[in-house]
């Protein structure tokens, strides 16, 4: 008995909105085994893990904290990612772009009115989008591998944020902890709810819903796909591919920058060491679940910021270690990509040449 | 089988009755939908050079990839000197005594003669002796090879020899060659055809893929002709016409060319090309020299040359894919070699790549957008205000579809499932729909049937005798001798200056191809 891969003659409709779902039950199943492994009952961690926080309203609201970031980021590299262009860095787009942001609150606390935050939003996206155009100069003026520029600006920017945290922006009145001071009421995003929800959820929808728009219906989001699937045909339609490269890494460095400011502005109210628990890197996950379609990210957002609750909430009251989300989230990511697979090709069971002893003839 | 066959095979006295070497009954090899071979016959006897006919998509490939070990047949039999074998692997088909060159040479261009042929060889590990070896047996059978030179600085032609010398020392008893002549010029492929007779001679069998049937007729001693992946008849193709063995692969009578009305001279030059030279991009690439050519109202141009002399450089640096020095390139006298493709398209000029799949269409999007790909510029109302017109790319679509004969399983598929005709009628009738005045053609009809050839080249004719210029690039010779009213070589970079078809001979054509096109060019 053998498997073959057969390609099928046009991409499957059906598996490519399927795949997504078949990979969230696969994780289930995974995750379901990871819990008998370390001697919890499955039933009740799954419950705890992937229910419960649905229940309540505060765990809701954290779970709309937590999508909306992700969701911003997740946008910006799908765009990336359909137009080949492989930006894993948004990790430090965010943190660059949330420094950026941060400097008019922590530096000059006296300017606080009206401009004060949408000037705000403004340096973080920019500085978000020169974080992001490092990589894509390199590509476009060296044929460096971004992938690798990408990743090492993620740590670049975190040291950077570290050092900013620690030393020169450090609270004079905050007893030496490494955070800058509390900012002002003008720096800081409105509120939505009673919870940590501020307006950065309808900005992530509104950017989803444009986002959606153009890709679907515009030229420039014609020239994404064509680009990211036939640069030659792309060539030959007269799209430059240099000039894609840095409109993808620009855009995807803005909406991280924004989400990175909005997370400091929003939910922090102040630079920390830690403003992300990986959101850049997950925001990956949520890209790919979502097929890269902005529409599907929104879908992908929640789930993935439910992953990060349910992980709190099974370490809180079940004892788990904490790397439990992530695990189910590289598992998540691990069969996308197997399920993917599916949409473009189908499985086919054939007996093996060596057993095959007498060929069978069969004519259809 | 068919009762015509065997009257035949019973005429055929050429073929030499030194007994069956391989013996292939019912072979049968499904892909998905595509039943690729049904129940296929096929006999090859000792020392015959054997050919296999048909179109493109016949199932001539999917076969010979069965005999040699590369795809596993679903059902079927194949004998080998009387006993029944199944042929695992491209090893065990080497090991029976099977060679094969490939229509696209599987040589690493980094490495040297000796070293290519060493990979292929289980035992090779004195390089010293393999290099005398290599001299010695490609010398003896006219196929000269240096054994250091490296093979990124070779012609085809002699890339092609290192792979038929690979086969050779491995003393098969069958060469399989695929389309072995599409790469050579006349005057190589008459060297090919010799070693091909002294190898018969010696009784090596040889099965020769070819859909040139003046060639077939010429040399080979039995011929078996497959049509839409069934056998079809086999004969004696020196008792044949061209004709003929056309209707037998065909199935029908292919229909002629009707050239019009011939207006060689006088129009307005509407596609000038004046000292264009540009430097090789990469390594592989080649260098343009000096081209000069002058593309008048109301004719077609036609470029011959073997693959690889410069014909995808030139294409690009007309359509704007490269950008030259701006007077290099004229379309209409307005000078443009700095201006990209979109501008020429506005200028009226329209360009169909040689590669229709990931090149001229994007594999994964429907037909509809792949209209969108060449014409969002050029003012045919797809585009208004940064969005496409997803209504008018339909319609545009129906209209190509129905006037260019392109058939579908269903209405506006995604390009990848087209057919390789039905695309290429496709990428040539959306350029065609614009009435373009300048059209630039490589390879109009690579890898298409005859009777989807023959509507592509009327076409082209047609359009010139509207009144546009119309340049094809082509590896055809007898596509370019149908349809071309001036024919102009290209050799390693060098274009000659264009002759007229009327007086043009294949011998000429072939002394151009082989460098005669150097000392010819830039004198226009």
């Amino acid at each position: 008995m053998r498997i073959e891969l057969v390609k099928r003659k046009e991409h499957s409709g059906v598996m490519a909105l399927l795949s997504p779902v078949i990979a969230v039950g696969l994780t289930l199943i995974a995750a379901a085994l990871i819990f008998t492994l370390t001697g919890k009952d499955p039933a009740l961690g799954l419950y705890k893990f992937f229910i419960e926080p649905l229940t309540d309203t505060w765990s809701l609201q954290e779970i709309v904290v937590k999508a909306t970031p992700l969701v911003l980021i997740a946008c910006g590299l799908a765009v990336c990612y359909l137009s080949n262009n492989w930006n894993i860095g948004a990790e430090g787009q965010f943190v660059f772009g949330a420094i950026c942001g941060s400097f008019l609150p922590i530096l000059i606390p006296d300017f606080a009115n009206g401009a004060t935050l949408p000037l705000m939003l403004v340096f973080g996206a920019l500085g978000g989008a020169a974080w992001g155009l490092i990589p894509a100069l390199l590509k476009t003026r060296f044929n460096t591998n971004e992938i690798l520029t990408s990743l090492m600006l993620v740590y670049v920017a975190g040291l950077l944020l570290d050092y900013l945290v620690r030393g020169p922006w450090r609270d004079p009145g905050g007893y030496n902890f490494p955070e800058s001071l509390i900012f002002s009421d003008a720096a800081t995003l409105p509120v939505i709810g009673d919870g940590r929800m501020s307006i950065s959820a309808p900005i992530a929808v509104l950017v989803v819903v444009v986002l959606a728009v153009v890709l679907a219906k515009t030229l420039k989001g014609f020239e994404i796909r064509v680009m990211g699937e036939s640069p030659r045909a792309g060539s030959f339609a007269g799209f430059s591919s240099k000039r894609l490269t840095i409109f993808a890494f620009a855009l995807a460095g803005a909406l991280a920058g924004l989400a990175g400011t909005m997370e400091v502005s929003g939910s922090l109210n102040q630079l920390l060491p830690t403003i992300s628990p990986g959101y850049g890197f997950t925001a990956i996950i949520v890209a790919f679940l979502g097929r890269l379609n902005p529409i599907g990210i929104l879908i992908a957002g929640f789930v993935l910021a439910l992953s990060y609750i349910g992980g709190e909430a099974v370490q809180a009251s079940m004892g788990v270690s904490d790397k439990i989300a992530s695990v189910i989230q590289g598992l998540l990511l691990f069969f996308v990509l197997a399920c993917d697979t599916f949409i473009l090709y189908r499985l086919r069971f054939v007996k093996s040449r060596k057993s095959a002893g007498v060929p069978e003839v069969s004519h259809v | 089988m068919s009762m015509a066959g065997e009257e035949h095979r019973a005429a055929a006295s050429v073929r030499s009755e030194t007994g069956t070497l391989l013996d292939a009954r019912g072979l049968t090899k499904r892909f998905g939908d595509i039943l690729a071979n049904d129940r296929v016959d096929l006999a090859i006897n000792k020392g015959e050079i054997h050919a296999l006919l048909g179109e493109n998509g016949a199932g001539k490939s999917t076969l010979v990839k069965m005999f040699y070990g590369s795809l596993e047949p679903d059902a079927g039999t194949i004998s080998w000197q009387g006993k029944p074998v199944s042929i695992n692997s491209p090893a065990e088909a080497r090991a029976l005594g099977i060679g094969m060159v490939f229509q696209h040479f599987s040589l690493f261009e980094a490495l040297s003669v000796v070293e290519n042929i060493a990979l292929a060889l289980s035992d090779a590990r004195d390089m010293k002796a393999l290099a005398r070896r290599i001299e010695e047996v490609s010398t003896d059978y006219g196929l000269p090879l240096d054994p250091n030179s490296i093979v990124a600085d070779l012609p085809v032609g002699i890339r092609q020899r290192i792979e038929i010398v690979r086969c050779l020392l491995q003393e098969p008893q069958l060469i399989i060659m695929d389309e072995p002549t599409s790469v050579l010029t006349p005057q190589e492929a008459d060297r090919l055809f010799l070693t091909l007779q002294r190898l018969a001679s010696e009784g090596c069998a040889v099965l020769y893929i070819s859909h040139r049937l003046e060639e077939v007729q010429r040399i080979c001693h039995h011929a078996t002709i497959l049509r839409h992946g069934q056998f079809v008849s086999e004969c004696d193709p020196s008792k044949e016409t061209p004709a003929s063995l056309a209707r037998m692969m065909v199935g029908t009578e292919v229909v002629g060319v009707s050239l019009g009305a011939h207006q060689a001279t006088g129009g307005t030059v509407r596609l000038g090309l004046s000292n264009l030279s540009a430097k090789a991009s990469t390594p592989f690439a080649t260098e343009l020299r000096n081209i000069n050519l002058n593309v008048r109202a109301g004719e077609v141009i036609a470029i011959a040359g073997v693959a690889g002399n410069g014909q995808g450089e030139l294409f690009d640096a007309i359509s704007g894919e490269m950008r030259v020095d701006n007077d290099m390139v004229r379309f209409d006298d307005v000078a443009c070699g700095h201006k990209g493709v979109n501008w020429r398209r506005r200028k009226n000029a329209a360009f169909v790549p040689e590669e229709r799949l990931g090149h001229g269409a994007v594999p994964g999007l429907k037909l509809s957008e792949n209209i969108v790909l060449t014409r969002h510029s050029t003012r045919d109302g797809l585009t208004g205000a940064g969005f496409v017109s997803t209504t008018k790319a339909g319609e545009l679509e129906q209209r190509i579809k129905k006037n260019y004969d392109v058939r579908m399983s269903h209405d506006d598929p995604e390009a990848r499932s087209l057919s390789g005709g039905n695309l290429q009628k496709f990428v040539v009738g959306r350029e065609l729909d614009r009435k373009p005045g300048v059209l630039v053609v490589n390879q109009p009809t690579w890898g298409v049937d005859a009777g989807a050839a023959a509507l592509i080249r009327q076409a082209l004719i047609d359009l010139a005798r509207e009144g546009s210029a119309v340049l094809v690039i082509s590896q055809d010779l007898d596509e370019i001798f149908e349809i071309a009213d001036r024919i102009a070589v290209i050799s390693r970079g060098y274009l000659s200056e264009p002759e007229d078809a009327y007086t043009m001979t294949r011998e000429r054509i072939g002394l151009l191809m082989a460098g005669g096109a150097e000392e010819n060019a830039g004198a226009a």
